[in-house]
């Protein structure tokens, strides 16, 4: 009997250090940037969620497409009603694993991140690298990637395919705090 | 016995809950946002009339417009092509919530000018707001020359409008706006001409596709001008937007662009043939 307590103690022990093991941020930023001869398109969302869960490795992360911020108020009205659709889809989101977390330390290393990217409701599987650090307090990312709206089944019509690059640069800076619940 | 079952109960739970997918907490920890809605009509008119739209702080919005004769004059005329009214303004974003116009109309020559503020804004998530209220001031000035015998002041030749505009974006691809207007003439061309007239408007737009949308907008007058046979403002629109551009293509009854103009001074019978071909072109700086 004492053995099944000792053991149960254990799980809610293990438990309760996984819920410890988290790292959030609210207040990640994540831009894109899309270049053409013609023009120059740039938005930036600082209110980017993140979680990574240092002992698995997992992190996951949610953007609300509203809160891109654009130079140009029309811009961003177009791109949440005509191109995301952002009443339809309003989040993009990713989850994926970091490959060898293990290897993190406090000075800065090039980590591979794999998973899944949703974006206007199409999922993605992409695999991308990130600077990464890790103290018992922060674990910090950053990087950029590029991707395809094709991918993403975001459709640039015809009058502005000139304005829009079909490739789209994506730089991200999350910087996670221990979570606690 | 119990006692073990209730505890493996309650750490299987907790256990539970700390496998719970990484998404799902950042679902519980995303903050409640405030979300204005936008794009609730595209263009700064629903068709003839204002809408709740604003230009954004500092933008800059040149508009032609035209309205054709009317399309029952038949071959001779090409179907009202050979008259047209047209109409020149540049529209200005004060701030995100004021916005300045001035115009300038070929039909007796006016000159308008006017003021639209977004007083409240329809809001969803935290803070949520059903509808939105703008409310709108314009003057125009008839600059056409009078005949003989008839010379008007120059504050006899001004009008005065005033609009509260309360909109609503149903959903994504349907909004409708009620517009309560209020007219007023400093001269009356006949001792029963009033000088004031109230007007109720509706206006709605439905999206047809993503960049393509219907308009529709109605005025009922309340009061009616005696020295000419005027009807109520009736007017169809197509919007389709492309970049910094909405083009508007527009069937009315009513050749004129000025809100004292076509809410009171309509005389044309939509279902009768009277319909003016009409397109407001605008370009975004």
């Amino acid at each position: 009997m004492k053995i099944l307590y000792a053991f149960f103690v254990c799980l809610f022990l293990v438990s309760f250090t996984n819920a410890q093991e988290r790292f959030l941020t609210k207040k990640g930023m994540i831009s894109f940037f899309s270049e053409t001869p013609i023009e120059n398109i740039e938005a930036q969302n600082n209110q980017v969620l993140s979680i990574v869960d240092a002992s698995s490795g997992k992190m996951a992360i949610a953007i609300l497409m509203k809160s891109f911020m654009f130079k140009k108020a029309l811009m961003q009205e177009h791109f949440n009603e005509n191109y995301v659709e952002s009443d339809k889809y309003p989040k993009a989101t990713f989850k994926g694993d970091i490959i060898d977390f293990d290897n993190i330390t406090t000075s800065e290393i090039t980590l591979a991140i794999k998973g899944n990217l949703t974006i206007h409701g199409k999922t993605k599987e992409i695999t991308i690298e990130a600077v990464t650090k890790k103290t018992d307090e922060v674990i910090e990312m950053t990087g950029n990637f590029f991707i395809n709206l094709s991918d993403f089944d975001v459709k640039i019509p015809s009058v502005v395919k000139n304005n829009i690059s079909e490739k789209i640069k994506v730089s991200f800076r999350l910087y996670h705090k221990t979570y606690k619940k | 016995m119990k006692k073990i079952f209730l505890t493996a109960f309650l750490i299987l739970a907790s256990l539970q809950l700390s496998s719970q997918d990484l998404l799902d907490i950042l679902e519980l920890e995303a903050p409640v946002t405030e979300n204005i809605v936008s794009a609730t009509f595209k263009g700064t008119r629903i068709v003839n009339g204002h809408s709740i739209k604003n230009r954004k702080d500092s933008e800059l919005e040149f508009i032609i417009s035209h309205r054709f004769g009317r399309v029952n004059t038949g071959f001779e005329e090409l179907f009202g092509l050979d008259q047209a009214n047209i109409r020149f303004a540049f529209e200005y974003g004060l701030s995100d919530n004021l916005t300045a116009g001035i115009g300038r109309s070929s039909f007796e020559k006016t000159y308008d000018g006017y003021l639209k503020y977004s007083l409240l804004k329809q809001k969803t998530g935290a803070n949520s707001f059903p509808f939105a209220v703008s409310l709108f001031g314009s003057i125009a000035a008839k600059s056409q020359k009078a005949i003989a015998g008839n010379e008007r002041t120059l504050a006899e030749s001004l009008f005065y409008v005033g609009q509260v505009l309360i909109a609503k974006k149903v959903n994504s691809s349907f909004s409708i706006q009620v517009t309560p207007t209020y007219v007023h003439r400093n001269l009356a061309t006949t001792d029963a001409d009033p000088h004031d007239i109230f007007a109720l408007g509706v206006g709605s737009r439905i999206k047809l596709s993503k960049r393509v949308s219907l308009n529709a907008e109605y005025y009922q007058q309340f009061q009616k001008l005696e020295s000419i046979n005027t009807r109520n403002s009736l007017a169809f629109g197509i919007d389709i937007e492309s970049g910094g551009h909405v083009f508007q293509i527009i069937l009315s009854n009513t050749i004129t662009m000025v809100e004292k103009s076509f809410i009171t001074e309509t005389t044309g019978n939509f279902f009768g043939g009277d319909i003016h071909l009409g397109f407001n072109l605008s370009r975004t700086f």
